[in-house]
């Protein structure tokens, strides 16, 4: 999906071995996508070409109508010399340098003086809230500050692409809290791009204007954060938003998914479909209950666990599928692994969607 | 990082011995203690011998004889010269070896290494018949610029250079090896180019590999003999650095061999204690 007014308008296709990297990926002035996707699913191999570290084998790339990597063409203009600015995961600020040293780094590269240079780094400083810690090293920050000099760093060199790298994943879960606030203003008055890579949903969630689902080199899939969590598509992203998803076919007022599992729906639909519910809308009964509107399907209790104040079931059988339940009703129920029951699910809970 | 609690202070001398007695892993075995100690004292005693020999009551007369400060401040000038030549062709053939992939690069490690296995005498003859009056380049040198590098101390600082190039290069590498080149990557995406970015971010960061190869490189080039004889000669002030005159002395005057031989040796130790604690130390 090229938007005519896109900022960022690339086709990244990168070969390493048997892994394939193809995704389209576009982003416009001002705003913020993340590349969400499991370990492995080539999320920084796409970010290090954006970056200029790493040259495309296909595609191309264009920034702000510039073509930044072109194979057809034979084009390729190193990281140097590209309006990128980078945030690593593990910051990889410069351990001989200040804070203030470290930040003033890119504008010195990029031909400023160093007195103006230094005044830049200094006012960026003051900007993420560390004006008092300009004089100390890496070694001297806590990871918080360190993050936030490194943000600093990136931004400072103006970038019309702001690359971020798992910019969260290094800190403590306090400090991250505070950090992705603080992300999160900085990347609002950001006036360029910003692409994020992270493999939590949450702070994808919080940060980004779009989200981009990545499995397997590939776009799993697309959109804003509420529509991707409504509506997954993949297995991936259903465990992320905590869904139960299946595919099956819109029958009418039910979705054929497996041999005796067909959920009723509020709604008639055709065709390929999606089917999710939360885990807290499946009810569990010791035999097939009786008068209970909407879909019954026998199961196996295949594992137990606490999930904040419920416990979660997993359920095996005809479908996988995972159920929250209040510990009483835990408790009812004797449940242990392998005990054969009941489960239910009431329509009005039941989401479906056309597959294609 | 901070431990949850400390360890309680093991101050007292009863503690302290009853802590030393805990052997988890048992006493150290004999099979290596005994050569440890013979290898030990193999290494101290040619030194205290030294010592010993030393003619104290005659030193200071025997220090300032003819010849002895001149060897000592030639060998000390051309040894710090022919470091700054390692250095500066050294470093960026480190960087070549351990930054960038081009073929040929392992046999070329190899050759970097041939001066350190070659018998220095080996390395001299193969001075000459390159820098020679009559060598392949010497020639070419001598006719065009009426240069001449054997039996100068132009020719010291070359044989020193030869001999010591190896010990700087390996320890770079090393050093440039261990940085984690994403430092590298880093600076590039700020702006800057490769060369900026060994000069602002990798140099900095093996500077404690470069001083240690340095001086190691300084020390290889302090003591240097074999290379230097063969190629530059033996002439007082000009070419005859402080091993060339113990040797010189030990077929006259064997007291001012030992008095020559306790001036290389307090000037080894004193660079090595200087430097101990900044870069020398073991982990």
């Amino acid at each position: 999906m090229t938007a005519p007014d896109a900022l960022l308008d690339a086709h990244l296709v990168v070969q390493r071995g048997p892994f394939r990297l193809d995704l389209a990926l576009s982003a416009a002035a001002g705003e913020v996508v993340a590349l969400l996707g499991p370990n492995g699913a080539g999320k920084t191999t796409a970010l290090r070409a954006l970056a200029g570290l790493l040259p495309l084998d296909g595609g191309y790339i264009e920034l702000a109508g510039q073509r930044l990597d072109d194979p057809a063409a034979r084009r390729f203009l190193p990281a140097e010399r590209r309006a990128t600015g980078v945030v690593f995961q593990d910051y990889l600020l410069f351990p001989h340098l200040s804070a203030v040293d470290n930040v003033a780094f890119g504008p010195r590269c990029r031909g400023a003086r160093r007195r103006d240079a230094r005044a830049q780094a200094t006012a960026w400083l003051h900007r993420v809230g560390l004006a008092e810690h300009a004089h100390r090293r890496p070694a001297q920050l806590s990871g918080g500050q360190a993050q936030r000099v490194a943000l600093a760093r990136a931004l400072a060199v103006r970038p019309e692409l702001l690359l971020l790298d798992e910019p969260l994943a290094a800190l403590d879960a306090r400090t991250r809290l505070d950090t992705r606030a603080e992300l999160h203003r900085h990347l609002a008055a950001h006036s360029g791009a910003a692409l994020l890579v992270t493999h939590d949903p949450l702070d994808a969630m919080v940060l980004a204007d779009r989200l981009v689902i990545v499995e397997e080199g590939r776009i799993a899939q697309q959109g804003d954060p509420a529509a991707v969590a409504a509506r997954p598509r993949t297995e991936y992203v259903a465990r992320l938003v905590g869904l139960n998803l299946y595919r099956g076919r819109g029958a009418g007022h039910a979705v054929v998914v497996a041999d005796g599992f067909a959920p009723t729906l509020a709604e008639p639909l055709h065709g390929p479909a999606f089917v999710a519910f939360p885990p807290a809308a499946v009810a569990l009964h010791p035999a097939r209950p009786d008068g209970v509107a909407g879909t019954c399907w026998p199961a196996t209790v295949d594992g137990i666990e606490r999930h904040g104040d419920n416990v979660r079931v997993r359920l095996a059988g005809s479908v996988a599928a995972l159920a929250d339940v209040a510990p009483d009703v835990a408790a009812e129920l004797r449940l242990h692994p392998g005990l054969p029951l009941w489960a239910s699910v009431a329509p009005a809970r039941v989401r479906a969607y056309p597959a294609s | 990082m901070t431990p949850l609690r400390e360890a309680p202070p093991a101050t007292r001398p009863a503690d302290r011995r009853a802590l030393r007695r805990r052997r988890p892993l048992g006493r150290a075995p004999v099979l290596l203690v005994v050569p440890a100690a013979l290898g030990l004292l193999f290494l101290v005693l040619p030194l205290a011998g030294l010592l010993v020999r030393t003619p104290w009551g005659t030193l200071p007369q025997r220090l300032t004889a003819p010849g002895v400060l001149e060897a000592l401040r030639l060998s000390l000038v051309t040894a710090t010269l022919a470091t700054f030549v390692c250095v500066v062709l050294g470093v960026p053939l480190a960087w070549l070896l351990a930054r960038t992939a081009f073929p040929g690069r392992r046999l070329i490690r190899a050759l970097v290494t041939v001066p350190l296995v070659l018998p220095p005498v080996v390395g001299g003859v193969a001075l000459l018949l390159v820098f020679g009056r009559r060598g392949l380049l010497g020639a070419w040198l001598d006719a065009t610029f009426g240069l001449s590098l054997a039996f100068t101390t132009t020719g010291v600082v070359l044989a020193e250079a030869f001999v010591a190039m190896p010990f700087l290069v390996i320890a770079v590498e090393g050093a440039l090896r261990g940085a984690d080149p994403r430092f590298e990557e880093a600076a590039a995406t700020l702006g800057a180019s490769r060369w900026t970015a060994f000069r602002r971010v990798t140099l900095p960061l093996v500077a404690p590999g470069v001083a240690a190869g340095a001086v190691l490189c300084w020390a290889r080039a302090l003591g240097e003999f074999g290379a230097t004889i063969t190629f530059a000669g033996n002439f007082p002030g000009r070419t005859q650095t402080m091993p060339l005159a113990v040797y010189l002395a030990l077929e006259t005057d064997l007291q001012a061999a030992v008095v020559l031989s306790l001036v290389l040796l307090a000037v080894s130790v004193l660079i090595l204690a200087s430097l101990r604690h900044r870069w020398i130390t073991a982990p």
